[in-house]
């Protein structure tokens, strides 16, 4: 029953896999499109049962009861089942068998199951991606048993179902040995291929109706519909494999009962995590169940790494990098050879390495034909190493030495037409400089086709007798002979002196020199001797044939006739002479031959020795083999035997030398003296050769000879001049003579420009139509030496190989010649002759010779070979090669060295000197645009580059004129000026010796700071350049400086397109203060829009300075109102009715015009004003435009900062005054006055590194002010009033800004900053100082903090060194220690300020010592507020050092100091001090407290003075820089200990004082051209009077002041009756000139109009020890009434 | 008024910036302005501009401006010759406008019309994060000044990337530059062919017989 059940179950699946197929197959039917939706369409029934029992299993796991009922039933049912089926089953087992279905039906079961997608595209590749299918079925498979193996675990069915199991099993085994087999098979070599799943899969095919056909419906049914109940699986495909599952679960279990198989079971259990593929148990589950398995999860196609090499293995080829056995590389029975061995050349490897030579190797011996690659050593073939060793360019000596005179360049101007152009016109005679004489004189033919038989001996004879003509000039055997006899006698001399005794050493060898000499002189007589002997016999025998043919012939061709004379001699002194000579020459040969016997001998002795030596051992040598023989019997034998057949080659037995005998050598030398000489006693034959005879006529000739007279008649010769290969010239056509010479005589002048290289001249023969050309003859360039005058002229030889053959006479040329009939004697002539020319240079009409210098000869150059060695020749030195050579050890025979191996083998002849230097750039010279003189002569160029130097007269000046003309010589005087005047002090400027020095010392301090700066403005760094968010810091904030670069950002666009970003960074700011800014808040102003719709207002755009040109810049002042303007006070009587009065008693409350007050604003003498206004509290509410102009034309921020133009703001009272006859009833004419009331004055430097400035300032009111009062106490003064009671004098509002907003220079002081001035304090405190700046600079944005500054030196110097009680100077020191302070503050006061903006500009603030400053007496804020700080800490008061910021200086120092509980602000530069609460303090911002302890930064929500308190000790409010952490160190002062005064000097005050009266004087009056300016010397005189009250009045508190003016008043006006006066006094620290006259001119005294007005002018110079002054000046207008 | 001895010379600069080649980026606008030497002065034209913003067309990946340029020079001096710097700019994926590019090039030297291609390129972030931290805010790295990259001063410390290209048509337009002296190449020079020699070659003789 059991294997019934079993293979019902298996039944079972059959069927449900095949009803599946047909849904599947008849939903194919329905049509590709809606497969996709098909699927699950049609499964939807089927998921909805899954999900039924899904749900219900899941409910069913908790509830171990219900599960086992469940189970129970389930078994139960299928047990029905299977007894129900088990009887048609039966047959189909042999197919259960078959572990895989059809596998296109399973994949489309799984597909459809799964809901893979594409259910097509998964048929079609079902087969290939069998691989992974199976994988992923393990992985299904292995959950699903262990969810199983989990739930099954106690389940007591399983026994029943036991012997089932057991059948089973025994069916399984063989199938799970097959599959094993099949996956081991599978998993060596072709596992996952595609190919062997689908041969599987046609195996398969036929099977598969079988099984299809058994399915009915109602099985399908039955299937179902049981699955879905047994089935807790989602998935209607996993009912079925589950089921089979379970049975194999069970399977396993009894096998783990069983036997050895127990152990797998666990481990399936936990293996799901690893790699399944390679576990066996997995496989023999998985093989056993893929033919019942539907479910296929299918992953990408994906071949295996180690498949895929499999499978690539035969296409791949991977060289081993083993090395190769030699062997393999070469040949067959060859054994490698190296040629380095044999001592061949072989260039040096490229190095290579070893691995990749190995590779390469065994992929060439792969390769067809791989052999040829291999050399005979085995090695791959290979070109030598091409990189040599040394670099070719050779290394520069002596760079610092002076240039080597022959390095100098010259200029030379190019000559271009000439020798670059290499063509000239020769019509030109300027350009011809050289003139080629060519002189053709003529042409001899010493062979021509033309030449009869005669001709042909004649020339023959013409030539030998030349050739005796020549021997006999040279006379050489005459010669030879002498020199001969000379040797003999001193021979014969010296043997006969040294005869006695023993010749020495030296004179032996000279006897052997001299026999030596002797015996080759006379084998070169003897070879003489013999030629004239055969000359002069040819020469007879020539004659003679010549004779024969002429005879033979009958007519005589040729003139020449040879006579021989006689000349006889003396027989026996001749025969004495001839035997005298034979026997000294048979005695030298006896004695030479003797000579040679012995040393013959000798050789011969010494051979035979050698050879019996040979002969001995060879001898023992055989009797020690006869011994060996006999011992090694007859095997040996022939071993024996063999050594002796050759035998040793040793020296064979030498001949004996024979010694000549003196027979043979007398009869030697008589026979070659037969030979070679005259017979003794036979005439002396001398031939002549003359050309005297007469040639016959033409008709005594043979018509042949005729014919060829004829045709030489008709021969034309003339000859071409060919220069540098071009033809130049041609002579005349001459006729060739009968005798065959041309005679041309031409002389050919070649004007040439290009170097000669060859001079050709071409010998043509002309035939009446026809030229051939007979010859070229290379006639060599002269040398330069050879002129006209004295070349001579030269023969030169020329043939021409033509052929050619005549039917007359002539005997052609080519063509063999015979004289005899039997042509033994053929001789082939060939046209030949000689042309004589002559080559020489021209010479000038005066003289001059017309060549070449000798560079320009091609002969002149050095050789060519040298070129390869030049560049190896640095110094040239050749010496130096070799040596190099050597130490290198080049191969002589490498071809690559070849070069240099010549020039050494040329260099140790001697022969040669290189170049001794070497050159780079010599043409740099020639680059040169213009000479230095030139550059410096020209104004435009000096100009230019002055401007390029940045010199600052002309660093911006524009439009450099494009003509030298339109540069004037005005440009650079303030230039030269400057230079000159480096050193030299102008006492006149400055009218005191001692500012002059300290404005030269400013100056130059300005110069090198300015330096400095000019040096750090051409140094970028990144944020120079680019403006780029700051990392965002997730901690701490430094957002901060995020709204300044975009403040700073010049484009106007930038503005535009991003108008947030203000607004934004403005919180990033706020948040930044409320704490830190994080990353995370920041992103939430993401979530902002971009684009708000109502973007809101945001500062103007900065320009600039680029842009800028004059006229651009305009200065806005806005004066808003003004409070407590003095008043008119009235006048007395006369005064008083004024034409106000009318007006007066309408209904206004005051009986006068108090005050009609307008602001006139002066900036750069431009002057601009408001409109009056009424009222001691004015309000104008005006904006006034003043333009503004550089200095320079330079609007560079430096520039700017360094503007000390200051503006003027003047408030004026209009007075109106009548004019002439009211009584008339004329219309009254009216006056306009203006008064001046006071002033504020603002420097442009403030406004512009401020760029805006707003606020209330004090106006600057005269201590006295003639007509005016001060309004004390006006009842309707309003709100005011409370406000204005701590302090006096009248106030106005302004603003004022630059338009457009200039960009301040604060990145350059950044910049400065960062470049870091080097310090001589503690790192550790500079660094807690840069903590605590950035801290401040972070936290409190906007707070000035200073913990360190920079003094003079350059050095940075930590702030509080700087505080330190100093003594005042004793003078001003009283006994009231109130009076004390302001009379401190004053002095303080009058020490002139001078922004270190200005000197500096702006480039960093430089903090000078009190010391340092009062010599200056120049300084800024923080100097004057140091010394004010330190001088009260001398008085015993509590002072500090407030760093703020305050109107209008911006950042600033101001002093504190705590009086009686109060504190007290004081300005340091006016002197001024207000209370805390004080609403005018110009004070406006407190950033720190700096005393000589402590820094103390204001952390109180305020800044504001008024809002803030001061007290440091308490904790709260105030963060110090030292604390408990960090203690002060015990910091010493850099100030003096002690302040040394010179005392005040008395006459030096009074000189200034007349100098400065004078020259305001005559200012006055300048300003004044039209009208005269008179002077009231009584009134001044009056007014000089006051000036010394004044100033201790001003020194007295002040209090006295409104007495004194009416004191003043009244006193004037005694004195000066009915004059209307109108004056006040100005008072200021003096420190130059200029802004004195600058001041009284502001207040526009000299404006005034009217005819009868009189001036009166008081100077009055207070002096204050240390040479600081107190100026005052008086100013009065006088009109009389 | 034909000055025979002038003393500037005239450069006018017609033409228009046609157009650029952004592929990545969409909706630009271009800025314009000119940088020159000391010597230089514009005496007519709009020194700086502004064009409108553009977008692709559906086909066409050409970003079309046709913004005319029209200025004068006058000068003395050819050092410091006009450069025409370019810096485009258009909305990121946030929507905040960010530098796209910048580029400069000298005016043509010589007379006639040219049409110049003008590699566009921006500076890049510090680092990494700053890459992101940039695009996350929309604020790129930019010059401070877009006329930097008209001067080689100070660029060593910049690192760019480039990004796209725009194209300019000149018409250039010279005057007087003849007369000052200066020759700015063969389009003015083109008949004025300096007269050599016309002998093709050589060494000739003279004959004195």
């Amino acid at each position: 029953m059991a294997s019934p059940g079993a293979s019902a179950i298996r039944d079972k699946l059959r069927k449900q896999r095949r009803t599946l197929q047909e849904t599947f197959v008849k939903l194919k039917h329905e049509g590709d499109d809606e497969q996709a939706l098909v699927p699950s369409s049609g499964l939807s029934e089927e998921s909805q049962h899954s999900t039924m029992n899904e749900t219900q299993s899941s409910e069913d796991d908790p509830g171990e009861t219900l599960k086992r009922t469940l189970r129970a039933q389930r078994q139960m049912r299928r047990k029905k089942l299977l007894e129900k089926l088990s009887a048609q089953n039966s047959p189909v087992e042999d197919i259960e068998e078959i572990p895989s279905v059809p596998l296109h039906s399973e994949d489309e079961g799984t597909g459809k199951i799964s809901k893979v997608p594409s259910l097509t595209s998964l048929a079609s590749k079902a087969p290939k991606s069998r691989a992974s299918q199976q994988s992923d079925r393990f992985v299904t498979r292995r959950l699903e048993e262990k969810l199983k193996a989990a739930r099954s675990q106690g389940e007591s069915l399983r026994l029943q179902e036991a012997s089932v199991v057991a059948a089973g099993r025994r069916r399984d085994r063989p199938k799970v040995t097959r599959s094993d087999r099949e996956v081991d098979s599978d998993a060596d070599s072709s596992q996952f291929l595609p190919q062997a799943a689908s041969t599987r899969v046609k195996f398969r095919g036929p099977t598969e109706p079988v099984e299809r056909n058994r399915v009915t419906a109602d099985e399908a049914y039955n299937f179902f519909t049981i699955n879905f109940e047994v089935q807790p699986e989602e998935k209607t495909s996993k009912k079925s494999r589950k089921s089979s599952k379970e049975r194999k679960r069970e399977e396993a279990q009894v096998q783990e009962e069983e036997d050895e198989e127990r152990s797998q079971d666990p481990s399936q259990d936990h293996d799901e995590d690893e790699p399944l593929v390679q576990d066996e148990d997995g496989n023999v589950f998985v093989l056993e169940q893929t033919s019942k398995d539907f479910l296929e999860v299918k992953s990408a196609e994906y071949i295996g790494l180690r498949a895929f090499a499999v499978r690539h293995r035969p296409l791949i080829f991977t060289p081993s990098s083993r090395t190769v056995p030699t062997s393999a590389k070469l040949p067959e029975n060859m054994t490698p050879r190296y040629l380095e061995d044999e001592g061949l050349y072989v260039g040096e490897r490229l190095t290579v390495s070893p691995s990749n030579e190995n590779i390469l190797e065994n992929r060439i011996l792969r390769m067809e034909e791989g052999a040829k690659w291999f050399g005979d050593d085995g090695r791959i073939i290979s070109l030598p190493d091409p990189i040599k060793e040394s670099s070719s360019r050779p290394p520069l000596f002596h760079m610092e030495d002076d240039l080597d005179p022959a390095l100098q360049t010259f200029y030379m101007k190019p000559l271009q037409s000439k020798h670059t152009n290499l063509s000239i016109c020769a019509a030109d005679a300027v350009l011809g400089d050289y003139q080629l004489d060519v002189d053709v004189s003529g042409l001899i033919f010493s062979h021509h086709p033309l030449f009869s038989r005669e001709h042909v001996l004649a020339s023959r004879l013409a030539q030998l007798y030349d050739q005796y003509l020549n021997r006999q000039r040279n006379n050489l055997t005459e010669h030879l002979t002498d020199k001969l006899n000379g040797l003999r006698n001193t021979m014969r001399n010296m043997l006969e002196i040294h005869s006695e005794q023993n010749l020495s050493q030296a004179l032996q060898q000279r006897i052997v020199e001299y026999s030596m000499e002797v015996k080759n002189t006379r084998e070169l007589r003897d070879g003489e001797q013999e030629k004239d002997r055969t000359l002069l016999k040819s020469l007879v025998k020539v004659w003679k044939e010549l004779k024969a043919l002429r005879e033979h012939q009958r007519f005589i061709n040729t003139p020449y006739k040879l006579f021989l004379r006689r000349e006889t001699v003396d027989r026996e002194s001749d025969e004495r002479e001839y035997e005298k000579d034979i026997l000294s020459e048979v005695w030298e040969l006896e004695a030479e031959a003797e000579v040679d016997y012995q040393t013959k001998l000798s050789e011969y002795k010494k051979q035979l020795d050698e050879w019996k030596a040979w002969r001995k051992k060879q001898k023992s040598k055989k009797k020690k083999r006869k011994k060996k023989a006999q011992d090694e019997t007859e095997e040996d034998d022939q071993e024996a035997s063999e050594p002796e057949g050759p035998p040793d080659e040793g020296p064979s037995k030498p001949d004996t030398p024979e010694k000549l005998e003196l027979d043979t050598i007398v009869k030697q030398v008589r026979e070659k003296a037969a030979r070679i000489r005259r017979k003794p006693g036979e005439a002396i034959l001398i031939p002549e050769l003359t050309a005297s005879g007469n040639v016959s006529e033409g008709e005594l000739c043979p018509r042949g000879e005729v014919a060829r007279r004829h045709e030489v008649a008709r021969r034309f010769i003339f000859v071409k001049i060919l220069y540098n290969d071009k033809e130049v010239s041609q002579t005349n056509s001459f006729p060739l003579n009968p005798d065959f010479r041309v005679h041309f005589g031409q002389i050919f002048n070649l004007r040439i420009v290009n170097c000669p290289r060859s001079i050709t001249l071409q010998v043509f023969e002309d035939l009446g139509s026809l030229y051939t050309m007979l010859a070229e003859v290379y006639v060599p360039v002269p040398p330069s030496s050879v002129l006209a005058g004295n070349s001579s002229i030269e023969e030169f030889e020329f043939s021409s190989n033509q052929r050619e053959m005549f039917d007359h006479e002539g005997v052609g040329s080519g063509v063999p010649l015979s004289f005899t009939g039997d042509a033994s004697d053929n001789v082939i002539l060939l046209t030949s002759g000689k042309l004589s020319c002559c080559v020489s240079w021209g010479v000038g009409e005066d003289n001059v010779p017309l060549a070449p210098p000798l560079s320009q000869h091609p002969g002149a150059h050095h050789g060519g070979q040298y070129d390869a060695v030049s560049p190896l020749a640095p110094s040239g030195n050749v010496k130096k090669i070799g040596e190099w050579a050597m130490q290198s050890r080049l191969d002589p025979n490498d071809p690559v060295n070849a070069s240099v191996m010549q020039m050494l083998k040329v260099a140790s002849s001697g022969q040669v000197s290189a170049p001794d230097f070497f050159r780079l750039e010599q043409l740099q010279e020639e680059f040169n645009f213009a000479s230095d003189e030139e550059l410096a002569r020209s104004r435009r160029f000096r100009l230019l580059a002055l401007r390029s130097q940045e010199v600052p007269e002309f660093r911006n000046y524009k439009y450099v004129p494009s003509r030298e003309r339109e540069v004037s010589e005005k440009v650079f005087q303030g230039y030269e000026k400057r230079l000159k005047e480096g050193e030299m002090i102008d006492t006149k400027e400055h009218l005191d010796f001692h500012r002059a020095l300290v404005a030269k010392y400013l100056q130059k301090i300005r110069e090198a700071v300015i330096h400095r700066f000019l040096l750090a403005s051409h140094h970028f760094l990144l944020s120079d350049m680019v403006i780029e968010e700051e990392m965002p810091c997730f901690g701490g904030a430094r957002l901060r400086r995020v709204p300044d670069r975009h403040l700073r950002d010049s484009t106007e666009f930038l503005e535009m397109r991003s108008p947030k970003l203000l607004k934004m960074t403005g919180r990033a700011e706020m948040l930044n203060g409320a704490g830190p800014g994080i990353l995370g808040l920041n992103l939430f102003h993401l979530a902002e829009p971009k684009r708000p719709l109502r973007p809101q207002r945001k500062e103007r755009k900065k320009v600039t300075a680029q842009n800028l040109s004059d006229g651009d810049i305009k200065l806005l002042v806005n004066i808003l109102r003004a409070y407590d303007i003095p008043v008119r006070r009235s006048q007395g009587g006369k005064a008083g009715p004024s034409p106000q009065g009318a007006i007066q008693g309408s209904d206004w409350l005051v009986n006068h015009v108090q005050v009609r007050p307008f602001v006139e604003v002066s900036f750069q003498r431009n002057v601009f004003q408001t409109t009056t206004a009424d009222g001691p509290n004015p309000c104008w509410n005006e904006e006034l435009q003043l333009p503004f102009r550089a200095p320079n034309d330079d609007y560079s921020v430096a520039s700017l900062q360094s503007v000390k133009d200051e503006v003027f703001i003047n408030i004026f009272d209009e007075v109106v005054r009548e004019m002439g006859a009211r009584e008339n009833g004329e219309s009254p004419q009216t006056r306009v006055e203006k008064h001046w009331l006071g002033s504020v004055k603002i420097p442009f430097s403030t406004i512009y590194s401020q760029s805006r400035i707003e606020g209330t300032f004090k106006v600057k009111t005269p201590a006295v002010l003639l007509g005016y009062s001060k309004e004390r106490s006006q009842p309707n003064a309003g709100v005011y009033e409370s406000v204005h009671s701590l302090c006096q004098g009248a106030f106005i509002t302004l603003f004022i800004t630059i338009e457009p907003l200039l960009q301040p220079g604060e990145s350059i002081r950044e910049k400065i900053k960062e470049l870091k001035f080097d310090s001589q304090e503690d790192e550790r405190l500079l660094q807690a100082a840069e903590r605590f700046e950035r801290a401040a600079a972070e936290g409190f944005p906007g707070r000035p903090c200073a913990t360190t500054a920079v003094d003079l030196n350059g050095k940075t110097v930590f702030i509080t060194r700087y505080i330190r009680p100093l003594n005042p100077p004793p003078e001003i020191m009283s006994d009231q220690p109130q009076e004390d302070a302001i009379q401190v503050a004053r002095f303080v006061s009058l020490i002139p300020s001078l922004p270190d903006k200005v000197s500096f500009s702006g480039i960093c603030d430089l903090w000078s010592t009190c010391d340092q400053f009062l010599m200056l007496l120049a300084g800024d804020e923080e100097e004057h507020a140091v010394l004010l700080c330190n001088y009260f800490l001398f008085l015993g008061k509590k002072a500090w050092l407030i760093i703020g910021t305050a109107v209008p200086e911006g950042l600033s120092a101001y002093v504190l100091t705590l009086e009686q509980g109060r504190y007290l602000i004081w300005n340091p530069s006016s002197g001024q001090y207000y209370g805390q609460y004080d609403t005018f303090c110009p004070l406006q911002a407190v950033g720190c407290l700096v005393n000589a302890d402590n820094v103390w930064l204001n952390i109180q929500e305020h800044v504001s003075p008024m809002r803030i308190s001061f007290d440091v000790s308490r904790g709260v409010g105030w963060r110090p820089f030292f604390n408990r952490f960090f203690t002060h160190p015990g910091l010493s002062s850099v100030q003096p200990e002690e302040l040394v005064y010179r005392g005040s000097d008395k006459t030096a005050a009074v000189e200034l004082q007349e100098r400065m009266e004078k020259l305001l004087r005559d200012k006055v009056m300048e300003w004044r051209p039209q009208r005269p300016t008179r002077w009231n010397r009584y009134c001044s005189s009056a007014l000089k009077h006051f000036l010394p009250s004044l100033e201790q009045c001003a020194v007295a508190l002040g209090s006295g002041a409104h007495d004194l003016a009416e004191g003043h008043r009244h006193e004037l006006e005694n004195l000066l009756g009915d004059n209307r006066i109108s004056g006040f006094p100005l008072h200021m620290a003096f420190s130059e000139m200029g802004p004195i006259v600058e001041a009284v001119h502001s207040t526009g005294v000299h404006t005034i109009q009217t005819s009868n007005v009189e001036f009166a002018l008081a100077v009055y110079v207070h002096p204050y020890p240390n040479n600081v002054l107190s100026v005052w000046v008086y100013l009065a207008s006088l009109v009389r009434s | 008024m034909a000055t025979s001895n002038p003393s500037v010379f005239l450069l006018s600069v017609n033409g228009q910036i046609e157009g650029a080649n952004f592929p990545c980026y969409d909706d630009l606008y271009c800025k314009y302005c000119f940088v020159y030497g000391q010597d230089w002065m514009p005496t007519t034209g709009l020194e700086e501009g502004i064009t409108q913003i553009t977008c692709k067309g559906r086909q066409s990946q050409k970003l079309i401006w046709n913004f005319p340029l029209d200025i004068t020079f006058k000068s003395t001096n050819p050092s410091g010759w006009p450069q025409l710097v370019l810096s485009v700019y258009g909305p990121d994926v946030f929507g905040n406008d960010v530098v796209r590019g910048y580029g400069a090039i000298h005016i043509p030297l010589t007379p006639g019309k040219h049409k110049r291609t003008l590699p566009m390129f921006v500076p890049e972030p510090t680092w990494r994060l700053q890459k992101f931290t940039s695009w996350l805010w929309g604020r790129r790295p930019e010059y401070t000044d877009p006329k930097v990259v008209a001067q080689g001063e100070g660029r060593e410390v910049t690192r760019v990337c480039s990004q796209g290209f725009v194209t300019v048509i000149f018409n250039i337009i010279m005057k007087d530059m003849k007369k000052l002296g200066y020759d700015s190449g063969p389009s003015t020079s083109s008949n004025a062919q300096p007269c050599g020699t016309a002998s093709g070659w050589s060494t000739e003789e003279q004959t004195n017989l």
